[in-house]
């Protein structure tokens, strides 16, 4: 059964079979326009919570994606790199972003459900 | 991904505030005024729109202005002539120039449009047009340098619509079916004043966006109305500042404040076209000493298009470097002061400051993106070509 996950930075992971998907929300993308660019972090890669890994850019601006957990990066989306409009168009299925493998499931367990991210939308932050 | 936090209670807003928000329209803070950034069709599809149709542009947050003078419009050319290079005495009735304000160092301290009205039925003057972000700065330069007899008229009261695009004036002529031909006369910078229905009009054949298209001033109290009427026809929707940066940017056209300021120099912009032929034998404006010296030696710098490869836009602010020999980054040799995605060019576009020495076309550079080099190269302007409505010759 996988379980998602949200960050305050509007980023949700989900976890399969312990590994972890991640890619932005519905809200993220809308916010950001239309998608013309997106880097992701190479296979291989051991990233740390809050670090920027990843860089989506927009008609207008750029911005960073941080790793919602530490562990080691396995698998990238190379499908949005060649049509990063698939974020917008698919941002909790075919838009995902990377899978990692998390070194310590309680990150996992820190980050906010689906109740508490719409809260903080709601919010405005 | 954080999203900004903006007070808006203190922005002013043109007269169409309500009409975008009822549009879906995200606003946002722009030289003081809360303005559409977008709406919900989203930039790349408003940009795209304005090429292949007719999109509509709230522009009412630029300064409008009259200069009008009971002795004769000559003595308030003259009077503005003191102010920029641009040939205003030149100007013939129902013609509009592009002009800029430059200082006493050569700099530029804004650019604006500027129309000879003379033979107006509301009476001879000079309508300007000047940036949002300037328009309290413009206005008391100009105010402060008239002589006595020459009337400087601030029109707040006015709203200015831009209709861009392919499809603009067929629109003009279903809205007005009296002013059509007058609208299909109207060559490219040419100016009339129009009944538009209920409206009476300022409608220029010019714009922001490299489109054919119209700049037209309304007053206020009838701007929402008349945006309704368009925004009735089919073929035109409602566009915002990101599609108006984009398209501009892709027209390599400049923005005040990112591509030109009080530190470039006309020469340095590239727009030494603006300047006027008798006013470059006289050398009688301000900063005339730079821009001379500048025309005779050749400037330090160069405004350049210039397009990265791959897919990654580059920015304003982004270092532009001499193209690596090998793998070393050569010397920082300028810097992009517009760039991002230009959904017609199909790619990253972007506009800066190259050292004259590599400021020939397909000179290649190297960007210095978010801690890397891009590869890129001088590219010629505009990155899409203009479809301006030119009078037959």
């Amino acid at each position: 059964m996988a379980e998602t996950r949200y960050t305050k930075d509007h980023e949700w992971v989900r976890l399969e079979d312990g590994v972890a998907v991640i890619g932005i929300t519905d809200h993220a993308q809308n916010a950001l326009g239309d998608l013309v660019f997106v880097e992701l972090p190479e296979p291989g890669r051991t990233v740390t919570l809050g670090e920027a890994v990843a860089v989506v850019e927009s008609v207008k601006a750029a911005s960073d994606v941080y790793a919602p957990l530490t562990g080691r990066v396995v698998e990238k989306n190379a499908a949005i790199e060649e049509d990063p409009g698939l974020v917008n168009r698919e941002p909790s299925t075919g838009g995902w972003f990377f899978r990692m493998e998390p070194a310590d499931p309680a990150d996992f367990d820190a980050l906010l459900d689906a109740e508490a991210y719409a809260a903080h939308v709601e919010s405005g932050a | 991904m954080a999203e900004e936090q903006v007070p808006t209670e203190e922005l002013r807003e043109t007269p169409l505030a309500a009409l975008h928000r009822e549009l879906g329209a995200r606003m946002v803070p722009f030289a003081g005024y809360a303005m559409p950034v977008q709406y919900p069709a989203g930039i790349m599809a408003e940009h795209l729109h304005c090429r292949a149709g007719a999109a509509l542009f709230d522009v009412s947050h630029m300064g409008q202005g009259e200069l009008s003078c009971a002795a004769g419009l000559e003595q308030a050319a003259a009077a503005l002539e003191r102010l920029t290079p641009a040939d205003v005495l030149g100007l013939r009735p129902g013609r509009q120039r592009y002009a800029l304000l430059t200082g006493e160092e050569g700099g530029i301290l804004d650019d604006f449009m500027v129309t000879n009205l003379a033979g107006s039925a509301n009476g001879d003057r000079l309508f300007l047009v000047v940036n949002a972000s300037r328009k309290a700065h413009d206005f008391e330069r100009i105010g402060a340098a008239l002589p006595p007899g020459v009337r400087l008229r601030r029109r707040e009261d006015r709203a200015l619509l831009a209709l861009q695009g392919p499809g603009a004036a067929g629109a003009l002529a279903t809205l007005a079916p009296e002013a059509a031909p007058a609208v299909a006369e109207l060559p490219f910078m040419g100016v009339t004043e129009l009944r538009l229905g209920r409206v009476e009009a300022i409608v220029s054949r010019s714009g922001y966006t490299g489109e054919d298209g119209f700049e037209i001033s309304v007053p206020g109290e009838q701007a929402e109305g008349f945006a309704r009427d368009l925004l009735a026809l089919p073929g035109v929707l409602p566009a915002g500042l990101g599609a108006r940066d984009s398209l501009r940017l892709e027209a390599g056209l400049c923005l005040y404040g990112s591509d030109i300021d009080e530190t470039t120099s006309p020469v340095e912009a590239a727009l030494v076209w603006s300047i006027g032929k008798r006013r470059r034998t006289a050398w009688d404006f301000p900063g005339a000493e730079r821009v001379r010296a500048e025309l005779a030696e050749g400037p330090r710098r160069l405004r350049v298009g210039i397009r990265p490869e791959g897919r990654q836009p580059a920015r304003a602010h982004t270092p532009v470097q001499a193209a690596p020999g090998g793998a070393t980054i050569g010397a920082t040799i300028g810097e992009v002061t517009s760039g991002g995605f230009g959904p017609s060019a199909g790619g990253p576009v972007a506009m800066g400051y190259v050292a004259r020495a590599q400021a020939a076309d397909g000179t290649p550079l190297a960007l210095s993106v978010r801690g890397r080099s891009l590869p890129a190269a001088v590219a010629p302007l505009p990155f899409v070509p203009h479809r301006y409505h030119r009078a037959r010759a």
